[in-house]
């Protein structure tokens, strides 16, 4: 059986074709491609991808306008049946805005927009995405954004971190992230927001391949 | 009617846009600017009789993002 994902297209996102890509070359099937628009979402699907870029332009908050989209009803929906969900950089915006993550991304503390490689330490390798890193280990990946600042309050960071919701931190801050948070699990693990690009580090050629891992082990868990 | 949305962010959420224009306000000469927080303005025209509960929704479902945001609605007539 193929591994049935589907890659959702907000206007303004820019990084799903890279994603399709992404999830194409390492299940070796290609993705259904999915627009704001529809209200529904394909049936039977095994994994949803929510990409980077600037949905609405960024209009309100990153993420706001794109998570009262039509499909995101839907996303919800599956997620609540136990859909993993991935939402990367302005996926993971979404996913907050959305109210399936917990906290917000803010502008970066220096106000700069960052674009380079960044290294990550894996906190939680349990988890149907992170199963192919060690806990511990740390993983080169790409980041770009503007708005990548992870917020919340210290009761709902102590809760998260007791939970070992937090998949990921930045071994360096790059951003201003409250506890050096680069990415979180939902209470149920299905769903993961992660401002770094693991679909930017598949093959040799990316520079890395670190992300490559965090496919597979999605694959792995759905086979 | 004409509504006015006023979105600040909550005490304690670092405002690195505000911390950059106090910088410039002091790089400017300006003395005894204690601290600058930025917000947002939005600006409603919504039929006569809208409820309140409606408005104080639409903050809540879009206008504003309660993790990180207060809001405040103000009828301006």
């Amino acid at each position: 059986m193929s591994f049935r994902a589907a890659v959702i297209t907000f206007p303004g996102s820019n990084c799903d074709r890279d994603m399709a890509v992404a999830i194409e070359q390492v299940s070796g099937s290609a993705p259904l491609r999915v627009w704001h628009g529809d209200a529904d979402l394909p049936d039977g699907l095994d994994f949803i991808a929510l990409p980077g870029g600037f949905s609405y332009g960024d209009y309100l908050r990153s993420g706001a306008m794109a998570a009262n989209s039509p499909i995101m009803r839907s996303v919800k929906a599956a997620a609540d049946r136990g859909v993993p969900v991935l939402g990367v950089c302005n996926g993971f915006q979404v996913l907050t805005e959305a109210g399936l993550l917990p906290g917000a991304l803010m502008r970066n503390a220096s106000q700069h927009f960052i674009c380079r490689t960044v290294p990550l330490k894996v906190e939680n390798a349990q988890s149907l995405f992170t199963s192919g890193y060690e806990a511990g280990e740390t993983i080169n990946i790409p980041v770009a954004h503007h708005d990548g600042n992870y917020f919340a309050d210290d009761e709902t960071l102590d809760r998260i971190e007791g939970e070992g919701r937090v998949a990921f931190r930045y071994a360096e801050n790059c951003n201003g992230s409250r506890r050096d948070i680069a990415g979180v699990l939902n209470a149920e693990g299905n769903v993961l927001g992660m401002m770094p690009h693991p679909e930017r580090a598949i093959e040799p050629a990316h520079g890395g391949t670190d992300g490559r891992r965090l496919f597979e082990a999605a694959i792995k868990a759905f086979a | 009617m004409k509504i006015r949305v006023l979105v600040s962010l909550k005490p304690g959420v670092l405002d690195p846009q505000g911390r950059a224009v106090h910088h410039a306000l002091e790089g400017l000469g300006f003395e005894g600017v204690e601290d600058v927080r930025i917000g947002r303005t939005v600006e409603l025209d919504v039929a006569d009789g809208t409820s309140d509960e409606a408005l104080d929704e639409m903050c809540r479902k879009l206008l504003a993002n309660t993790v990180i945001e207060n809001y405040r609605i103000e009828k301006v007539g």
